[in-house]
């Protein structure tokens, strides 16, 4: 049986990850099926009673998603249509019972390759803020993920939040996710997408972002140049090119071959912009 | 630790390890067992409760993190002592089955309607999304959900009358209320627990070195069991000749997940052993994967007395194949290969064994209770009177309930032990360990004259059996008889075999091997129909087998064969549905609409064997009825039918009866529920024993065959008005049960061996059936989404329409999978988020048109429907992807990169 901490103050949860190695508990929803059928014995840093890690909240020149923001929270926030990517993939994340207990932070933490949030959070340019005895640091959520299952964390500090900036008003954002079933899906392929228009209807900014088609989630920042500057509208779609997912790494699984995974995020990124330049 | 929180409004302080499931604490600890345990995963949402009026997964909330919480469960939905509005719904609309994944369901719909009163279809959806079930095929979930608070009429049909009523399942009430107890929910409070371990090769040597050190630190391990330790004979298996399954391996494994070691003790320990810290050696053998590794040349034999790997060759053989081909106008051609399919009953097997003086009492989920009555005897050593079997509520079976699986270990050990002793098998333990549907790779041709009328089929499909022999006999004799499908050809010669590889055992799942056949036989039946220019459905009503007509086998059809009139039925639905999906697809959308078809014959009982159910019913002297029924219901609904027909036979209401089931000792045998017999065969046992309980009581009253009956308290009234006559119960004299008068019935389908050319009659009658699905097929991305399912199944007589449809949709929705996405790979998808079955979302809307063509053999003229539900839907997919994109899959499943990679090749670009 191992040690489990549920401390109420931050202070006392940072002294314990510097006191020696724990695992992290938020809702629970990658701990438990990673130990189906073998013994609960890690040391255990539960984190849901830490006041003040719930509430979604704006700060200035953005806005914050704590620790313990589950995915419920997000859909049920009230955020602006920036956020209706991660919005759109707060509904698709396992099922609602899911979705009421998973947090944002714990899918990013988890560093799945397949993780439905990341591609909505390298699309927005979310920032990650990490804490430990030793001070506070962010780094960018794209810089944060190193691989499956590792990111930049050290073991004694602790993600606190999520900052996302803010972005000119007329930005849009979707997410689109293809799986094999209709809910409780791992996804084949996803892309986490925002789009900001300039005053003469062309792209000013984008950030586009594939999901399950390398260890990690990846910005496709050929494409996001190449579309700057282009009208948006129903050609817009048309700027997605196959060297544009060149750099993207997809496997063979159960879920689906490389190739074709290849061959859908094309498809994918095209309605996606297609979504996006919709009147 | 302790912990306080509330459940169902009532507080409670525990002391547990805060990292504890809650799930595990609210069963364990509090007894609250009408939460269940699915996966520990959060795959299956049947652990579903609300915390703080929120829907989550007890198995994935720390205990502590229920500190100072409302926590609501199955339990508190029903606080006031009767059942809600909800679970009112549910037993009105038949949408709990086995129940198993009802509570989660349940739960899930709360919270919804706790939030939004009237909620729309797409927002029941989303609510139920997170909860799988493997029975209903979720559409009456969905209109249960959807009816809450609307006026259901109570049926409850008069005497005479309950046979074709839409009676609410007799063992309901304790579905909706959790009350149920199933394989893991009850065990002796002085219970040890039991873990298996298990290879984690497909095919290795092994040494087990020392378990007294192993014993030594950990001193709760009572006994860690060995191959050594059965006290009979370690071999189990189906069929007599075929009993090569050790409960315990002996130093080799055939497969990844086969038993080698069984740790004893209390659970604290059990559960704090790890797998790596057992002693044991392995040495890992390369491993025979798939039919063509185990038939090449040097391939390692894996039975000494196979040494070709190949367990049983099935062969049906009928007129002139040669001359058959020769006239044909058309010939079809192909080959067609299925993988493994799990089960995925939402019930992990589970149990406990205890001993009772010079007997064992087995109290587990199964299928059979006789059967493994006479295994575990053999197994432990003792007459088969010694052993009791007493059947828990099953959770889901299909099939993947008939084998043993923890009964000999859990046995072994409280009879060495006498101690009781519980076990509950993790999911991957359940999807490594136990049996799958066979694997087949089919090549098939059909022929047909320019009349449209078939002349010759030639079939031949391997089945990959893997490790054991389990039902491997079944599927290579079932299919040889089905292959043609349900059409009336002169010609045909149809072979089988079933190879051994190191796969899991492959055994039963609903439909021995006809499902995958059906996917040959209808992709043909389409091919021939376009190469001649008739409609695809016109081509089947040509070549339907009809009463009169003779099977392959060379049996004469007498009666009840309405394949012909399903599709008659069938007929508007199709050509509307054809002639809208071709109207979108004129503007060449990117989403293609399609319409298929697929029909479907399935011979009901055993096949060319005795099978034979036996039942009695008794009258007390208190003047209530009781059915002794061997029939397990595995969530299908036999508990109900076998008392509408048999309460119909001795002539009283349904309410009338009292159900004892399952038994050893309570109740004879009424088989296996398994080859969709349990209507027909024990139906018939059920309705002779009411009828023998009918014709003693009218003796006794003297008077006519048609005398109402009306059971009072200490008396039976027969006959009515000056007629009538009082018989006198309390004057009788009891027996041992109680009863004053028992009523007895058994029944065995007429069948005949089939000789070496598989002419005869291997089955009494046979189910037909013909489905239609519309399927909207993405051609850029390759997914197939099922909009619509039109079914239509000769049922002989609907003995409980709700029931029925309930077990068509329920196949449809196993149909779907198996066209669409369930693949079981050994060592991958151990689990239910890598194995994939249809969740809410994936079934459509399935209309049920219920064709009553009356088998004089049936009762009331009943035949089966469970496994003709799931056959002909994963080739009406299969047919309609044809038609929305042109192009055919001929392995299943169809899932999104195949279905791209064909379309893209019949575009002439490379496969993506």
């Amino acid at each position: 049986m191992g040690a489990y901490l549920r401390p109420r103050d931050l202070d006392a949860a940072l002294a314990a990850l510097a006191a020696g190695n724990r695992v992290v508990v938020a809702g629970g929803t990658d701990y438990y099926p990673a130990r189906v059928g073998r013994p609960l014995d890690d040391d255990v840093l539960d984190i849901t009673a830490i006041d003040g890690l719930r509430a979604i909240s704006r700060t200035q020149g953005g806005w914050r998603i704590p620790a313990l923001a589950t995915w419920t929270d997000i859909v049920e926030a009230g955020l602006p249509p920036l956020f209706d990517g991660l919005k759109q993939a707060a509904r698709e994340i396992g099922g609602v019972q899911i979705q009421n207990a998973g947090t944002v932070c714990g899918n990013l933490c988890n560093a799945s390759p397949a993780a439905d949030g990341v591609p909505n959070l390298l699309a927005l340019d979310a920032q990650v803020e990490l804490a430990s005895r030793s001070g506070r640091r962010t780094l960018p959520a794209e810089a944060f993920v190193t691989g499956n299952r590792s990111t930049q964390r050290r073991a004694d500090e602790l993600v606190t939040a999520l900052l996302i900036p803010d972005a000119p008003a007329a930005t849009r954002s979707a997410f689109l996710k293809l799986g094999a079933r209709r809910y409780l899906v791992i996804s084949i392929v996803m892309i986490g997408a925002t789009l900001t228009p300039a005053a003469d209807g062309t792209v000013a900014r984008a950030r586009i972002a594939v999901g399950a088609c390398s260890a990690v989630a990846r910005r496709l920042r050929g494409l996001e140049a190449d579309l700057v500057g282009q009208p948006i509208g129903p050609g817009l779609a048309a700027a997605v090119k196959d060297l544009h997912i060149a750099a993207l790494s997809p496997i063979d699984d159960v879920r689906a071959s490389a190739a074709y995974r290849r061959d859908a995020t094309v498809t994918l990124l095209r309605r996606t912009l297609a979504a996006l330049a919709a009147p | 630790m302790t912990i306080a929180f509330t459940v169902n409004g009532t507080a409670h302080r525990v002391t547990a390890d805060p990292i504890r499931r809650l799930a595990d604490v609210l069963r364990e600890d509090l007894g609250l067992i009408g939460t269940k345990v699915g996966c520990n995963a959060g795959d299956c949402g049947a652990c579903t409760v609300l915390l703080d009026g929120r829907q989550v997964c007890a198995c994935l909330v720390p205990v502590g993190q229920a500190e100072g919480r409302a926590i609501t469960t199955v339990e508190g939905l029903a606080a006031s002592g009767t059942i809600n509005a909800l679970q009112q719904a549910f037993h009105a609309h038949g949408a709990a089955q086995c129940g198993i994944c009802t509570p989660g369901m349940l739960m899930a719909a709360s919270d919804l309607l706790a939030r939004k009163p009237h909620p729309s279809e797409d927002e029941a959806l989303d609510a139920l999304g997170g909860v799988l079930c493997r029975c209903t095929g979720y559409r009456k979930i969905v209109d249960a959900v959807l009816s809450v608070g609307a006026p259901a009429a109570a049926i409850a049909p008069a005497a005479g009358t309950a046979v074709g009523a839409r009676l609410a399942k007799t063992d309901g009430i304790a579905k909706v209320t959790g009350a149920e107890r199933f394989g893991a929910d009850a065990w002796p409070d002085d219970s040890l627990v039991l873990r298996a371990v298990r290879s984690p090769h497909h095919h290795a040597r092994f040494t087990v070195g020392d378990l007294a050190a192993l014993q030594a630190r950990h001193p709760g391990l009572v006994k860690v069991l060995t191959a050594r330790d059965i006290p009979g004979q370690n071999r189990y298996g189906i069929y007599p000749t075929g009993k090569d399954q050790p409960a315990l391996a002996e130093g080799y494994v055939r497969h990844r997940g086969e038993a080698v070691l069984a740790l004893v003790g209390d659970a604290a320990t059990i559960e704090s052993i790890r797998d790596d810290e057992v002693p044991i050696a392995w040495e890992a053998l390369p491993a025979l994967a798939g039919i063509d590794a185990a038939l090449a040349a040097g391939a390692p034999a894996l039975h000494d007395d196979k040494p070709d790997n190949v367990l049983v060759r099935g062969r049906v053989a009928r007129g002139d194949l040669d001359a058959g081909f020769a006239r044909a106008a058309a010939v079809a051609e192909g080959e067609f290969e299925t993988g493994f399919v799990e089960h995925a009953y939402v019930e992990p097997e589970a149990g406990y064994a205890r001993r009772i003086g010079e007997r064992i009492e087995i109290v587990a989920c199964t299928q059979t209770p006789y059967m493994d009555r006479d295994e575990l005897a053999l197994i432990l050593g003792l007459a088969p009177e010694r052993v009791r079997i007493v059947p828990s509520a099953v959770g889901g079976g299909f099939g993947g309930k008939l084998d043993l699986s923890l009964q000999p270990l859990i046995a072994t050990a409280a009879w060495l032990l006498n101690r009781p002793v519980r076990c509950v098998y993790t999911r991957p333990e359940s999807m490594a360990s136990t049996t799958k549907r066979h694997p087949a790779r089919i090549h098939a041709r059909f022929a047909a004259a320019a009349n449209g009328k078939l002349t010759a089929v030639a079939f031949h499909g391997d089945f990959d059996t893997g490790a054991y022999a389990s039902w491997g006999p079944t599927v290579a004799n079932r299919v040889p008889v089905h292959a043609m499908g349900p059409y009336a050809v002169p010609a045909v010669r149809c072979t089988s075999a079933a190879i051994h590889t190191n796969g899991p055992p492959s055994g039963a799942f609903r439909g021995f091997g006809v499902p995958q056949a059906a996917i040959a036989h209808e992709t043909l039946m389409d091919e021939l129909a376009a190469q001649l220019g008739i409609d695809a459905l016109e081509f089947r009503h040509i070549n339907a087998l009809r009463a009169g007509d003779r099977t392959a086998t060379g049996q004469l059809l007498e009666a009840s064969a309405g394949l012909a009139q399903c599709l008659e039925a069938m007929r508007p639905r199709w050509h509307a549905l054809r002639a809208a999906a071709d109207a979108h697809n004129r503007s060449a959308p990117i989403v293609r609409h399609g319409v298929g078809i697929g029909c479907m014959w399935y011979g009901i009982g055993n096949t060319s064997l005795s099978n034979p159910s036996s039942m009695r019913v008794g009258l007390r002297r208190d003047g209530s009825v009781t059915l002794y029924s061997g029939a397990v219901d595995i969530g299908q609904g036999s508990n109900t039918v076998m008392v509408q027909i048999c309460a119909d036979a001795l002539g009283v209401p349904a309410s009338a009866l009292r159900l004892v089931t399952g038994d050893t000792d309570r109740t004879l045998d009424a088989g296996k529920t398994s080859a969709s017999r349990q209507t027909f065969v024990s139906g018939n046992a059920a309705r002779l024993a009411g009828a023998d309980l009918r014709q003693q009581i009218l003796r006794l009253g003297n008077v006519g065959a048609d005398a109402p009956i009306h059971l009072e308290s200490g008396r039976v009234v027969v006959g009515s008005g000056a007629a009538a006559r009082a018989i006198d119960l309390a004057a009788m004299a009891e027996d041992p049960n109680g009863d004053v008068l028992v009523g007895a019935g058994r029944y065995d389908p007429p069948t005949t061996a089939l000789d070496a050319d598989g002419q005869g009659v291997p089955y009494a009658t046979y189910g037909f059936a013909a489905q239609l699905a519309a399927v909207a097929v993405d051609t850029e991305l390759g997914t197939v989404k099922v909009t619509r399912i039109v079914a239509a199944h000769d049922v002989g007589r609907a003995i409980n329409p709700t029931q029925v449809e309930g077990q068509i949709h329920g196949g449809v929705a196993q149909g779907l999978g198996l066209a669409l996405m369930e693949e079981y790979v050994p060592g991958r998808t151990e689990n239910l988020h890598d194995y994939l079955i249809p969740t809410v979302g994936d079934v459509p809307e399935i209309e049920t048109i219920l064709i009553e063509d009356r088998e004089p053999l049936g009762p009331f003229g009943a035949k089966g429907i469970g496994e003709p539900a799931l056959i002909p839907t994963a080739p009406a997919i299969l047919n309609a992807i044809h038609h929305a994109t042109g192009v055919r899959l001929r392995r299943v499943p169809a899932t999104p990169d195949r279905v791209r990679a064909a379309i893209r090749a019949a575009q002439g670009k490379a496969a993506p």
